[in-house]
């Protein structure tokens, strides 16, 4: 497909070559005119960066469940932003509980461990649930069916949350010993802050490592490349997409704690923008490569950060973080533009398609 | 064959639903149609049994609501009743529920059903409500809605159904703009043109600020809200360092805050809604160069007990512009009373006295256009009763004396400025006690 192109050049891709490239000459005329006028110190510029690794963070997590169930099953698993909902949401009661009981004060480090595990199961739970209930008995389905019935999962679990716990949105406690500051040169901590990057970078590094060392991992990474093969293999693949679902739900959990902590309000309607923003993160890294998961969270969340600052201060257009998701959605197009596949979407990915 | 069989019972499905919708479809709009003179009752029974000689019913532009003798009035709500914004819905509604109480929960001899639809404080939900609710003929008007957006898209619908429609809480200035607004749309809030330049006097008057930036979500209100505080605040003689806008589903606030603090403004003013605004006040805590030096200060919107739980602490100090309770009228000591006893607590937000006034207006009006037929069925022309609310003057509600302008605005606006305390957090409690008024 890519040969043909190249041989004959046709006309829509000289159009989209050129708007690609008008979208670039935009931002870095706007980053050079931003940065020109110096209106900012560099200290914002370090908080704002701080502010999209944090975010990006959180993003990845979520993305990795989108991009793991892709590279198993092939399946946009849209339900998997109320995967991230349930956990932090559930996990609210044992907060306030631990918080009200004194022991978020007194032991903030067994507190913060109890409610990332308890948010952690209940999201592993949904996952599974779905998983068996909703996907399993679609596995041989052509592939739209099981992903309407992600979407319509999404909204039954959306409505039934909102069912248990109500349409209000619930403040977390604030934790006493995550208030304080670290600053680094121009760079300036919050402990929250610095507790979600080492969390998250924990996390994926936990991940890559299952992935890449254990047996387990193998068995998934076989079950990507060829299903039927790996069958074959004597591996039992319906055990190893229930792993993948998991792992995915696991770290939305966790990363829906995260969340919870950064922004303190959760709701059972709370899964919605993240979800697509993980989406869309997992595309720009390449779907279905776990470090481009990664990747793509983390571009995804400093862009949204910086990104409007930078592309359109100087270029003197107003109130340019309404057009945050403008941006991030440009810049996903841009990408798509360069490279269909993704940052990291190389030649695995076009062998698999 | 088989698939033919199939496909030949599903055209044939499809033609019997076509045909039986074409047969229902003059049915279903009958009632609400201008009856001609000669089709006197619309109701079969009533025909039959009593109708003298020389009764004529109505007729009116818009058709005529018949209420049958035995049959309820029908009271339409359009508010935001879930949700982070509930409060202001419900509060509302509350206050319309102790109005109709204090009506012996009857109009013309005939009971007063009271229902109707959560708009969700959004355009979507406004137009969902709005086609709901104009589905079914036997309301005489709708009071909504809550936020201006919900009307601004559900309005239109409302307004071609032949609708009355009061609102208790709409503030966007460009509801009752005459180029803007829709037929038989009027509201009891006050006007932001007033509550904008309130805020704004408040800001250089009493803080003594000379810089403000302003941020708004894109929603009629907090656009229209933001930019009328702007105008102000630039015309006495303040400069606007910047006027940001964030979308309402936004949660990290933090970057749009750090741009603003590159300006060093004295002061954020952000007329938006309890979500986004909770998540403001608590993040300019967070950012560096705003810190505790700037003042913020949050309008109506954010006026309820989610606010603030959600931002906690960092609300200690701030203000807020909402109705004046102080400058309501002495039947207010009354209505607080008869909330707590039916409610169990302290109204949840600002537009709770609006409502009371707008159900109040709507019953005046139709107390005057309302056409009793011998049987004791009620007719009520829709533009007549439009006509007759267009027409209040001096009316005394709780929130003051109403007057309706050609343009909608019945509202007597007295906007105060209140300062969040502790035991507002504590509690999650609305202030009740006004920090400043204007003239002060």
């Amino acid at each position: 497909m890519l040969k043909r192109r190249r041989s004959k050049l046709e006309i829509t891709d000289i159009f989209i070559y050129a708007f690609g490239i008008f979208i670039i000459a935009i931002i870095l005329y706007g980053s050079f005119e931003t940065l020109r006028q110096g209106k900012y110190s560099a200290s914002q510029w370090a908080d704002l960066f701080v502010f999209g690794i944090t975010i990006g963070g959180i993003y990845a997590l979520i993305a990795l469940g989108y991009t793991m169930v892709y590279g198993i099953l092939q399946m946009i698993n849209f339900a998997h932003s109320e995967v991230f909902m349930a956990g932090p949401l559930t996990a609210f009661f044992l907060a306030d509980a631990l918080a009200k009981s004194g022991l978020l004060a007194t032991n903030p480090a067994i507190s913060l461990l109890l409610i990332f595990a308890f948010s952690m199961i209940v999201s592993t739970t949904v996952a599974v649930l779905l998983e068996r209930i909703a996907y399993r008995p679609l596995r041989h389905a052509p592939r739209l069916v099981p992903l309407i019935t992600a979407i319509g999962a999404s909204f039954f679990l959306q409505y039934a949350f909102r069912g248990l716990f109500g349409t209000q949105f619930k403040v977390y406690p604030e934790i006493p010993a995550l208030e304080g500051v670290v600053t680094i040169g121009v760079v300036r901590l919050t402990y929250t802050q610095i507790l979600v990057m080492i969390s998250a970078a924990a996390l994926m590094i936990g991940l890559q490592a299952f992935v890449q060392r254990t047996r387990t991992g193998k068995a998934m990474r076989a079950v990507a490349e060829s299903r039927e093969s790996a069958a074959l293999m004597g591996i039992n693949v319906d055990s190893i997409i229930l792993t993948t679902f998991v792992l995915g739900g696991a770290l939305a959990g966790a990363a829906g704690v995260l969340y919870a902590l950064v922004f303190t309000q959760v709701s059972f309607a709370m899964g919605f923008i993240p979800g697509i923003k993980a989406f869309t993160a997992a595309v720009l890294g390449g779907i279905g490569i776990i470090p481009g998961a990664m990747l793509g969270g983390l571009f995804l969340g400093i862009v949204e950060s910086v990104g409007p600052t930078l592309f359109l201060d100087g270029l003197n257009i107003a109130a340019p973080y309404q057009l945050k998701d403008a941006i991030a959605f440009t810049l996903l197009v841009l990408v798509l533009i360069f490279r269909p596949s993704g940052i990291m979407g190389g030649q695995t990915q076009e062998k698999k398609a | 064959m088989k698939a033919f069989n199939a496909k030949y019972v599903l055209v044939l499905l499809a033609i019997v639903a076509i045909a039986a919708l074409m047969a229902c479809a003059p049915a279903a709009v009958q009632p609400t149609a201008a009856p001609p003179t000669t089709a006197a009752q619309p109701t079969a029974a009533t025909a039959a049994t009593a109708a003298p000689a020389g009764f004529q019913p109505p007729t009116d532009a818009l058709g005529v609501v018949t209420i049958g003798p035995n049959d309820p009035v029908h009271v339409g709500y359009m508010f935001v009743t879930s949700g982070a914004d509930g409060a202001l819905g419900i509060d509302s509604r509350r206050g319309v529920e102790i109005a109709i109480d204090d009506k012996g929960g009857k109009l013309l001899d005939h009971q007063v059903k009271f229902d109707g639809q959560d708009s969700g404080c959004s355009a979507e939900g406004g137009q969902a409500a709005a086609a709901k609710l104009a589905a079914d003929n036997t309301f005489t008007v709708v009071l909504g809605s809550s936020c201006s957006s919900e009307i601004r898209a559900g309005g239109p619908t409302l307004s071609k159904a032949g609708f009355t429609v009061i609102s208790p809480s709409n503030t966007a200035p460009d509801l009752t703009d005459p180029a803007k607004r829709f037929p038989g749309y009027f509201r009891t809030a006050h006007n932001d043109k007033v509550q904008g330049a309130v805020a704004a006097k408040f800001a250089l008057e009493k803080l003594g600020v000379k810089t403000a930036a302003t941020i708004h979500d894109g929603s009629p209100y907090a656009e229209g809200l933001a930019n009328a505080f702007a105008e102000n605040f630039e015309k006495g003689g303040g400069k606007i360092t910047s006027r940001e806008a964030v979308s309402p589903t936004d949660t990290d606030f933090k970057p749009v805050l750090t741009k603003i603090a590159a300006d060093k403004p004295e002061m954020i003013f952000y007329p938006i809604f309890v979500a986004a605004g909770s998540l403001i006040t608590k993040q300019a805590k967070e950012v560096p160069g705003l810190g505790d030096s700037v003042k913020l200060m949050a309008a109506d919107g954010t006026f309820s007990p989610d606010f603030y739980k959600g931002a906690g602490d960092a609300a200690v100090g701030m203000f807020q512009s909402s109705p004046d309770f102080s400058a309501f009228t002495g039947g207010y000591a009354k209505f607080l009373e008869e909330h707590q006893a039916k409610f169990g607590e302290k109204p949840v937000s600002a537009f709770h006295a609006h409502a009371y006034d707008a159900f109040n207006i709507f019953a005046a009006a139709l107390e005057k256009v309302a056409v009793k037929g011998p049987d004791g069925t009620l007719y009520i022309g829709q533009q007549a009763l439009r006509d007759a609310v267009a027409a209040t003057k001096d009316f005394p509600g709780l929130t003051g004396t109403l007057t309706c302008d050609p343009n909608g605005d019945c509202a007597d606006p007295h906007i105060a400025v209140y300062q969040v305390g502790e035991d507002n957090v504590k509690n999650a409690v609305v202030p009740s006690q006004p920090f400043w008024k204007p003239g002060q």
